[in-house]
């Protein structure tokens, strides 16, 4: 039911609002609303149990192994939340000066420091506002650092084929042409084919590593040699930096630019799709085209970076200074691990995963690259039983949700067919991880015995499947009165 | 198997071109294109009058799970377009050939359609 | 070790059950000439309790001063009810509803915030959040650029009473894309863009004209005018609109003779607190025939096998997951749980609730310069109708003032000069529903003596 069918008109749950009207009559007829919105009008409780009602309809890490590869949905934890929620925070107004700040800025400081030690970078934009804005950032730096040297010809950038789609879309937003350069049978790059796309025409190439093929690239170091040579940049998409948190950094790797997901590898919640956070760390040469604003000190003192201080910066990508509310939660996550427990992420993330994958293969279920070792996470591919059993990847995800558990990630990468991506992260117990593995069996054995009992699939959720075809075809996205 | 009917020429993009009637051609998806997609929830046509170089985008379809391209089969200008496709995507699903055809189109030159693919070509490309 | 639930037994048995003798080796594909040392720079690892301690001290240290300040960001009453259900661990630790059938409440919570957005802009259909006002107008403009196959000129006029960030943000984002962004001038008097000024415009090809209402100064700008002109012109009409003020003005949709195309603005009055500038919430509105050149995430509600109504992500063959280089934009991650937290706002006031929150804002505005203009010296800039924003000028430079109130914990107004310099003295007030008489009355005293000493 909808909030709309609570609604019974002259009910109010205006207790929040003031309580007198006002003289509006500075304001001329012309510019006033004729007809009040239509909105609902429901008592405090209905709202109240409404909501909590539709919260009880979602799988959440709080609730549920949510292993979506690369994604990262690990533990949140509560510290960070209640302590970035304090009431001077929430209540700190963008344009608040200096003297009203220094709290904050020390904050965001020290975040721009620790980012830059974990990845190896020389300086860091806390500014954009998800992983995709740090993904046009860096590439808009790239093609600023060209312009600056008037290197005009290079009008392509390139994205492996396994990459994530906002890696082409946000090179074509910074008015790039997108290769795409393909993956080799071992999940690497396929250093031959890419040796074959480079030119004078690269402006540079866009990297996840470890990849979203669940592997690590072992051919990192000739990658950027090869680039660099031609005179193209290196960008690291930071969407796996999960995997190798204190074992290997982007800087050391030869990487120019970087963004980082702060929703990701530093445990901001995901908040049913957002907010998350994307700074960008670059090497020195591209220093002076990071997105402002950004946090200096002098002595003791915080100040801004703004386009007055950083007349080369690529501009600003958000009204004030991105999602600082994230950008506070990450820091308290930082300083609560400090430099051993990140490494410890990793090093569990990297655990979990091989585990899964050790046991899930040995239980028969056939690796996209079975000769590789799994990274923060790994692909099982289910070709096989989707062509001897009927049985399709979106099958398996949709019975694992009536076992409790969300499903992985689903047909992406696009290369490999019938493909799980499973990311359990560092915070899952040995029991959750058992317990998956067991549902993912046991629903194998259902597909040998049973395929209907999972093509079906689910039946124990507030919606069986849904027509996804209908949805697009009969576009319904907004009520009102006459479509109840 | 797919239908690939043997009258009609074929791209290896999967579209597929009829012969020409007073220099129009008709220009639809094969059968193999359909059923690869799934079930299509909009077709994106050009405007009558749109002028198109051979292999040049000139059209999207969509499914839930995919957008894929048409690329123009022939240079020419578009004389008329499917608007039934507007209401009902679903004509390319269930009559790939008929009347779920997308587009005519006037071409420059007739000798275009010698470049094209047969049937026997086609099936080959589907083999491959 | 913080948040990671393994015991030592747990550890052995699983490295036994890979084959390996320590994790080390599960990183044996990396070469050793890259891997790091010890993240010595980083700082030691504290407990919450320590770093409760610390996060405190820094809260205090910033204080909560009076907030006279607006300017995009707006100091409103949030109901107890809404982040109390939005911190809910469904909705706060769930992503992307990629699994429908999993995630019916944020599918149906974004469903109901596309229905709320549509109605208060009086537009056809929204989108599921972008990331903030700003960002909203960047992919507005692209939008435009993508539907307006009229135009081929991918000029775009943009008004000088845009929000300033807004335009440096908009440049920032579509300058790469051969898009020119064309200043319009404001009238010095009112504060408004004159549509006259808009003659010199006539019958050049210009894809698409942004209209902000309230404009950055607070003025309500003639939006029918302006729409009209836009279309008369062949030019797409952009509205970037404070959803608080729409309680009370009338609406996108209908302004002008066709309304405008596209509405775009900032949620963050709709439940966000102020919280240093983020996470705010982007919104997009347009008509239906625009929704495939729409940006970021959709829901649809459909059925599902049995024939139950249900909520899904729809029109994805736009986004760039399944478009890649073709997406009609790059977004992913969104502001999901700010939308949750606008929604339950919008569900707790109703449009009467709404609208006298709007009301409240725009009589203290009024209150609050009756108060400082009657000061020696102190001007209101403009002569025209506002919403709850003004422009004063001052008599002495604007910096010194403002420092000086904000060492008595008020914060006056914004400093108009850094972005326009022209205007002088100037500064930029607001007053929302929650600054009371006494707050008023003290700024009023402490101005005072600032001014006579």
């Amino acid at each position: 039911m909808l909030i709309y069918q609570h609604s019974r008109s002259g009910r109010r749950a205006t207790a929040q609002a003031p309580l007198q009207t006002a003289d509006l009559s500075a304001i001329p007829k012309r510019f006033r609303r004729q007809q009040r919105a239509e909105l609902p009008e429901v008592s405090e409780m209905q709202a109240v149990r409404h909501y909590t009602r539709l919260s009880q309809q979602n799988f959440s890490i709080d609730t549920q192994f949510y292993p979506l590869g690369s994604c990262t949905m690990k533990y949140n934890p509560r510290g960070c939340n209640s302590l970035a929620m304090l009431p001077e925070f929430l209540a700190r107004h963008p344009e608040a000066p200096a003297d009203h700040s220094q709290g904050f800025m020390a904050c965001l400081y020290e975040l721009q420091e620790i980012l830059k030690e974990v990845t190896g970078m020389q300086a860091v934009s806390l500014s954009p506002a998800a992983g995709a804005q740090g993904e046009f950032a860096g590439v808009a730096m790239i093609r600023a650092y060209h312009d600056a040297r008037g290197d005009k010809a290079r009008s392509e950038i390139l994205v492996p084929d396994a990459a994530h789609g906002t890696n082409p879309a946000s090179a074509v937003m910074c008015g790039y042409r997108v290769r795409e350069t393909p993956s080799g049978a071992d999940g690497d790059v396929d250093i031959e084919a890419l040796r074959r796309l480079v030119g004078p025409q690269t402006a540079g190439i866009m990297l996840t590593n470890p990849s979203t093929l669940g592997v690590f690239d072992r051919n990192i170091e000739a990658i950027a040699t090869l680039m660099h040579e031609a005179g193209g940049l290196l960008y690291y998409d930071g969407a796996n930096l999960n995997a190798i948190l204190g074992k290997v950094r982007p800087g050391d790797m030869g990487f120019d630019v970087i963004h980082v997901n702060l929703h990701k590898t530093f445990a901001t919640p995901h908040g049913g799709g957002g907010p998350g956070a994307g700074p960008v760390g670059v090497s020195e040469r591209l220093q002076p085209y990071l997105p402002v604003p950004m946090v200096a000190r002098e002595g003791e003192h915080y100040h801004w970076l703004t386009e007055e201080s950083c007349p080369e910066s690529i501009g600003r990508l958000s009204t004030f200074a991105g999602n600082a509310g994230v950008l506070l939660r990450a820091y308290i996550y930082a300083r609560m691990l400090g430099g051993e427990g990140m490494e410890r992420v990793a090093e569990y993330a990297t655990l979990n995963a091989n585990y899964m994958l050790k046991r899930l293969t040995d239980a028969g279920f056939d690796a996209a690259y079975p000769e590789r070792r799994a990274t923060h996470e790994f692909i099982l591919t289910l070709q096989r039983q989707a062509k001897e059993l009927g049985v399709n990847t979106m099958d398996f995800a949709k019975r694992l949700l009536d076992y409790g558990f969300h499903a992985p990630t689903t047909y992406f990468p696009l290369q490999v067919p019938e493909c799980l991506l499973i990311e359990p992260t560092e915070t899952e117990s040995r029991e959750e991880l058992d317990g998956f593995i067991e549902a993912l069996c046991r629903i194998k054995q259902e597909a040998e015995e049973h395929p209907e009992q999972v093509t079906g699939a689910p039946y124990n959720l507030p919606v069986k499947r849904l027509d996804d075809v209908r949805a697009a075809r009969e576009l319904d996205l907004v009520w009102r009165p006459d479509n109840n | 198997m797919s239908d690939i009917p043997n009258e009609l020429r074929y791209c290896r993009t999967h579209e597929w071109v009829s012969s020409a009637e007073d220099g129009v051609v008709t220009v639809g998806i094969t059968d193999h294109a359909q059923d690869q997609l799934g079930d299509l929830v909009f077709v994106e046509l050009p405007e009558i009058g749109d002028p198109f170089e051979a292999e040049a985008e000139c059209a999207v379809i969509e499914s839930v799970k995919a957008a894929s391209d048409i690329y123009c089969p022939v240079a020419g200008e578009i004389t008329e377009v499917n608007e039934a496709l507007m209401d009902s995507p679903e004509l390319v699903n269930d009559d790939p050939y008929g009347d779920g055809w997308l587009f005519r189109i006037a071409i420059t030159d007739e000798a275009d359609l010698d470049s094209l693919l047969d049937a026997d070509g086609y099936q080959e490309v589907l083999d491959a | 070790m913080p948040f990671i639930p393994h015991t030592e037994e747990d550890l052995r048995e699983m490295l036994a059950a890979i084959g390996v003798p320590d994790i080390e080796a599960l990183f044996d594909e990396i070469p050793a000439t890259l891997r790091c040392g010890k993240l010595i720079r980083l700082p030691q690892a504290i407990s919450e309790m320590e770093v409760t301690g610390l996060m405190s001290a820094r809260a205090r240290q910033d204080g909560a001063p009076v907030c006279f300040v607006g300017a995009g960001a707006y100091d409103h009453h949030i109901p107890a009810a809404v982040w109390q259900l939005a911190s809910r661990g469904e909705f706060y630790t769930a992503y992307t509803p990629y699994q429908a059938e999993a995630s019916q409440g944020t599918l149906q919570v974004l469903y109901e915030f596309q229905s709320m957005m549509a109605a208060l802009t009086g537009m056809e259909v929204s989108n599921a959040s972008l990331y903030d006002g700003a960002t909203a107008l960047a992919e507005a403009v692209l939008m435009a650029v993508r539907a307006n196959r009229k135009s081929r000129s991918r000029r775009i006029l943009v008004p000088r009473t845009l929000h300033p960030a807004y335009r440096r943000v908009v440049q920032a984002m579509v300058g790469k894309q051969n898009i020119e962004l064309v200043e319009l001038p404001f009238d010095p008097a009112g504060g408004h863009t004159d549509p006259a000024a808009l003659a010199a415009f006539e019958g050049q090809d210009i894809t698409a004209l942004v209209i902000p209402q309230p404009n950055y100064f607070g003025v309500l700008e003639e939006v029918d005018l302006l729409t009209d002109w836009a279309h008369a012109n062949k030019t797409l009409a952009i509205a970037v609109v404070n959803p608080v003020a729409l309680a009370l003005l009338h609406p996108p949709g209908s302004w002008g003779e066709e309304g405008a195309d596209i509405s775009c603005g900032e949620g963050q009055p709709l439940g966000a607190p102020l919280s240093s500038g983020g996470p705010y919430l982007g919104f997009i509105c347009c008509r239906q025939k625009l929704v495939r050149q729409m940006p970021g995430r959709i829901v649809g509600r459909t059925r599902d096998l049995d024939g139950k109504i249900g909520y899904t992500l729809t029109l994805q063959a736009r986004e760039q997951h399944i478009r890649r280089s073709k997406a009609t934009s790059n977004i992913c991650t969104n502001q999901g749980l700010m939308a949750t937290a606008a929604t339950i706002h919008l569900a707790l006031l109703g449009s009467e609730g709404l609208e006298r929150v709007a009301a409240a804002c725009h009589a203290n505005a009024r209150s609050l310069v009756q108060k400082l203009t009657a000061l020696e010296g102190v001007e209101p800039l403009f002569n025209r109708p506002t919403f709850h924003e003004q422009v004063l000028c001052l008599p002495v430079p604007a910096d010194d003032v403002l420092r000086q109130l904000s060492a008595q914990d008020l914060l006056g107004g914004l400093n108009l000069s850094r972005d326009y310099p022209e205007l002088g003295n100037a500064i930029l007030v607001c007053a929302t529903e929650k600054r009371t008489e006494l707050e008023m009355d003290d700024f009023q005293r402490k101005l005072r003596a600032i001014l006579t000493c």
